[in-house]
C-alpha cells in the first residue's frame, strides 16, 4: 500500500520537493550574507539592504504562503477523487486490504509529506528572514517595506503555523474531493475555501487566541505618525514589533470623539502632539505585543491541526457510509 | 455442499428507489453462476453487495461463509472484477502485478506472469494505453492470481468486441478448470451464460425471478402448444410462466417437475434463452403470485 | 484427438452437444479405442465452456461405457461404436436413397422432404420412449 501511494503521487511529490530544494539552496547561499550584514550594520540594516535581498525576502513570503494552497489543490483534492473518477478505488478495495488501512496509509503518508514540505519551507524562510525580523522588532530605522513577524502579512509565513495550514489545506482538499467527486472542481473549491479561511483567521479569530493588551496612551507616550481629518490614525508607542488590532482617539473624559479641526491643523507632528496633549486627548490602542508571537503560533497551529483531525474523521466516515 | 453465496431478504435502497429487494439466494460452491437480467435490474447492485463494495439496506448477505469485505481474510477469499474493469492508467502492466502481489497474501505470481506472457502484453506498457480487451484481461489476471475462492465479475465482456469477448471467456473457463474457484458473473448475453455457466439467476425489476441449476431449469420448462384453452385449467404441478393465445391456439410456457401427459398438448423442449426471456418479459405481478412455489427449485 | 465445437442453434444444451460429438466421432471411426479425449481444462479453454459441463459430458460418456477415466492421466476411449453399426449402414442408406427419390418424384421439395423425415423420426422416437 505504501508502494502504491508512492507510485501514484511521486510526480506531484517530486515537483513540490524539487521546488523547495531550489528555494532552500537559494536561501542557503544568500542567507549568511544577510546575517553578516546585520551583524555589522545592526539597526541600520534597512539602509544597507540590497534590492536583491528584498526580492528574496518577498519570494520567501510568497512561497510559504503558496505551499499549503498548492498542496491542498494538487495533493489533497486528487488523492481520493482521482480514484473515484477513474473507478480504480474498486480495484484497490478488492485487494486483500481493508478500506480503513487503504485510507489511513494514503492520508498518513501524503499528510506527513505535506507537513514536512511546509516545515522545510517555513524553517528555511524563517531562518533567512531572522535578521530582518529582529531588526524590525528592535525598531530599525527605515523598516517601511518590512512588517513585524506578528503582523498578519508575515505571521503565516513564519514558524510552525504553515505546518498546520498545510495539513489543513491537504485534508480540506481530500474532503472536498470526496464530497464533489470531480478532481478539477474539487481543486477550485479547495483553493476558494482555503483562501476564505485564511482571510477570516487574522480578521476574526487570531486576535483572540492570546490576551491582547489594551492601553490608553497620552500623546507624549505615543507619537502620532499619521493624523486624519478627525482622528489620529496611527501612533508610534515604542513597540515596533507589535500587531496593532485597533486604535482610536478619545477625549479627556475617555469617550471616542472627533478631533476639532483646530487641533489637527498644525505644522509638525510634534506640534500636533503637544496640542492634543494639552486638550486632554489620548489614544486607545489594542494590540498583540511582539512577545505573544510564539503563543499565537502554537495556538493557531493547534487549531488548524484540530480542524484537520475533524476533517479526517469526517472523510473516513463519509467513505465508510456514503460510498457504500 | 456449502454455499458460496447466501442472501436472506437482501435489499438495497438508493434514496427513494429500491435497486434490489426481497432477494433470497443460496448458491452452492464450485459453480459458475450467470446473473442475467435487463439493464437496471439490479445486477450490479447484487454483485457490489456480494463484494462488499456496498452495504445492504435490508436483510443479510454471506459470501464464502463471512460478511463481505469484513476483514483481510474475507477480502482475500473474494475477487471482484468491477464493471468497465478499472486499472491504474499511469501504472504499467508489471506495476499492476507488483500491486497485486503486495496487497494479496495468496497471490500466485507464477500464474499472473504466465498469463501476461501468453496474452502477449508488454509488461512495460502503461495500463492507460491498453485496449479495452487487454485491460479486461489485465483485470481478470489480477482477479485470478489473487487465488480467491469466489471470483465475481460485473459485466466483464460488455464493452468488448466479439473476439476479445471469446478470448476473455476462454481464459476465464480455463482458470475455473485449473483453480476450482466459484464464479459469479453478470451478463446480458444469454448465449455466453448458457455456454459458460451451470447456474443461473434471473433478476428483473430489482427482484430475483428464478434461480437454479441450468440443467434443472431446462429439464423442467416446456413449451405446450395446443387448441385454445384456459391456462387456469392446468394440473396443479404445472406453473404457467407465460401464455399467448390466437383464436384457435394456445401456447404456454410452463414449469413442471413431472412429465406432461395430456395428449392434446404438443410438448417441445426449451433452450435457456427461451426460459430466461420468458421470465424477463413476464409481468411483475404474476411473479409475486408464484413466488413461494419457485423456491422448490433448489 | 477430437476437437469440440458448440453450435448455439441446435437447441441442445452444451453438455448434450459434447456427448453427441463424441458419439458421432466414435460412429464415424474418428475416435478409436485407446484414444485420449482432450482434458477438461483444454476443452474449457478452447471453446470457452464451463468445465463442469465438460466433466458432466465425460461422466455421461463414462456411464455409457464409451470412455474411462484414468486418474492423473486423462480420459480414454474404451469402446467404439463404429464396427457393428457401420456394416448395417449400406443397406439402410440404399433404402433411404430410394425413399428420397420417391419423395422427389411425388413432387416434394427439399424442405418438405426434410420436414417429413424429421417429423416421422420424432414421432417414432416418441413412441419408443412411451
Amino acid at each position: 500500500m505504501i508502494w502504491l501511494t508512492w507510485r501514484q503521487f511521486r510526480t506531484q511529490v517530486t515537483v513540490v520537493y524539487l521546488a523547495l530544494a531550489f528555494l532552500a539552496v537559494l536561501l542557503a547561499v544568500t542567507g549568511p550574507q544577510l546575517a553578516d550584514l546585520y551583524a555589522s550594520a545592526g539597526d541600520d540594516l534597512f539602509g544597507r539592504i540590497t534590492s536583491a535581498d528584498q526580492t528574496v525576502y518577498y519570494l520567501g513570503l510568497v512561497i510559504v504562503l503558496l505551499v499549503p494552497a498548492v498542496i491542498g489543490m494538487f495533493w489533497g483534492a486528487p488523492l481520493i477523487t482521482r480514484e473515484l473518477e477513474t473507478g480504480t478505488y474498486r480495484l484497490a478495495w478488492n485487494q486483500s486490504i481493508t478500506r480503513t488501512r487503504w485510507l489511513a496509509t494514503k492520508l498518513v503518508l501524503t499528510g506527513v509529506a505535506t507537513m514536512a514540505a511546509a516545515a522545510l519551507a517555513s524553517v528555511a524562510v524563517t531562518w533567512w528572514s531572522g535578521p530582518i525580523d529582529q531588526a524590525v522588532n528592535s525598531g530599525g530605522t527605515g523598516a517601511d517595506p518590512f512588517y513585524p513577524r506578528i503582523d498578519p502579512l508575515v505571521f503565516g509565513e513564519r514558524g510552525i503555523a504553515p505546518i498546520g495550514y498545510a495539513a489543513f489545506a491537504f485534508m480540506l482538499g481530500v474532503t472536498l474531493g470526496v464530497l464533489i467527486r470531480r478532481t478539477v472542481p474539487a481543486m477550485a473549491a479547495t483553493l476558494a475555501t482555503y483562501a476564505a479561511v485564511q482571510i477570516a483567521m487574522p480578521l476574526w479569530v487570531r486576535p483572540h487566541l492570546a490576551p491582547s493588551v489594551d492601553a490608553t496612551l497620552s500623546f507624549t507616550q505615543a507619537k502620532p505618525v499619521n493624523i486624519g481629518i478627525d482622528a489620529v490614525r496611527e501612533v508610534d508607542f515604542g513597540q515596533p514589533g507589535a500587531w496593532i488590532l485597533s486604535e482610536q482617539t478619545v477625549n479627556a473624559s475617555g469617550q471616542p470623539a472627533a478631533l476639532p479641526e483646530s487641533l489637527t491643523d498644525c505644522s509638525s507632528m510634534s506640534d500636533c502632539a503637544a496640542n492634543l496633549t494639552k486638550a486632554g486627548y489620548q489614544q486607545q490602542v489594542s494590540y498583540q505585543p511582539a512577545g505573544n508571537f510564539w503563543t499565537l503560533q502554537w495556538v493557531e497551529t493547534g487549531l488548524y491541526l484540530g480542524l484537520t483531525l475533524v476533517l479526517t474523521w469526517f472523510c473516513a466516515w463519509w467513505i465508510r457510509r456514503r460510498l457504500t | 455442499m456449502s454455499a458460496v453465496l447466501r442472501a436472506q431478504a437482501l435489499g438495497k435502497k438508493y434514496k427513494q428507489r429500491w435497486a434490489l429487494q426481497h432477494c433470497d439466494l443460496d448458491v452452492p460452491a464450485g459453480r459458475v453462476v450467470g446473473l442475467v437480467g435487463p439493464n437496471g435490474a439490479g445486477k450490479s447492485t447484487l454483485l457490489n453487495l456480494a463484494s462488499g463494495m456496498l452495504t445492504p439496506t435490508a436483510g443479510t448477505i454471506e459470501v464464502c461463509g463471512g460478511r463481505p469485505a469484513e476483514d483481510v481474510e474475507q477480502l482475500a477469499k473474494v475477487g471482484f472484477v468491477a464493471q468497465d474493469t478499472p486499472t491504474y492508467a499511469s501504472l504499467s502492466v508489471a506495476d499492476h502485478l507488483d500491486f497485486g502481489q503486495r496487497l494479496n497474501p495468496n497471490w500466485d505470481d507464477a500464474v499472473a506472469r504466465d498469463r501476461i506472457r501468453r496474452l502477449g502484453l508488454d509488461p512495460k506498457q502503461r495500463a492507460g494505453k491498453l485496449s479495452g480487451g487487454q485491460r479486461a484481461q489485465l483485470a481478470l489476471t489480477l482477479g485470478i492470481a489473487k487465488r480467491p475462492e469466489l471470483l465475481i465479475l460485473d459485466e466483464p465482456v460488455a464493452a468488448l468486441d466479439p473476439l476479445a469477448r471469446r478470448e476473455f471467456m476462454q481464459d476465464l473457463m480455463e482458470a475455473v478448470a485449473e483453480h476450482e474457484m466459484s464464479v459469479v458473473l453478470s451478463s446480458h448475453l444469454v448465449s455466453d451464460v448458457e455456454r459458460t455457466c451451470d447456474y443461473v439467476i434471473v433478476l428483473v425489476d430489482s427482484q430475483v425471478q428464478v434461480a437454479g441449476d441450468i440443467d434443472d431449469l431446462v429439464a423442467s420448462h416446456h413449451r405446450l402448444t395446443g387448441p385454445r384453452r384456459d391456462p387456469a385449467a392446468l394440473p396443479s404441478g404445472q406453473h404457467v410462466i407465460s401464455a399467448s393465445h390466437t383464436d384457435r391456439q394456445t401456447t404456454l410456457l410452463v414449469r413442471t417437475e413431472t412429465a406432461v401427459h395430456d395428449p392434446s398438448w404438443s410438448v417441445t423442449p426449451l433452450g435457456l434463452e427461451d426460459i430466461v426471456l420468458a421470465y424477463m418479459t413476464r409481468p411483475a405481478d404474476a411473479f409475486r403470485d408464484t413466488r413461494p412455489a419457485l423456491e422448490v427449485l433448489r | 484427438m477430437i476437437e469440440f465445437h458448440l453450435n448455439a442453434r441446435t437447441g441442445l444444451s452444451p453438455y448434450q452437444q459434447l456427448v453427441q460429438q463424441v458419439r458421432h466421432a466414435l460412429r464415424l471411426g474418428l475416435l478409436k479405442e485407446g484414444d485420449k479425449l482432450p482434458t477438461v481444462k483444454d476443452v474449457a479453454k478452447q471453446i470457452a465452456v464451463n468445465p463442469n459441463t465438460v466433466l458432466k459430458a465425460y461422466r455421461e460418456l463414462e456411464h455409457e461405457g464409451l470412455v474411462g477415466a484414468r486418474p492423473g492421466v486423462g480420459t480414454f476411449v474404451t469402446r467404439t461404436l463404429a464396427d457393428g453399426t457401420l456394416a448395417a449402414h449400406g443397406p439402410l442408406r440404399k433404402d433411404l436413397q430410394r425413399w428420397v427419390t420417391k419423395a422427389r418424384l411425388a413432387g416434394l421439395d427439399e424442405e418438405s422432404i426434410e420436414a417429413l423425415f424429421m417429423n416421422t423420426f420424432r414421432n417414432a422416437a416418441g413412441e419408443d420412449v412411451a
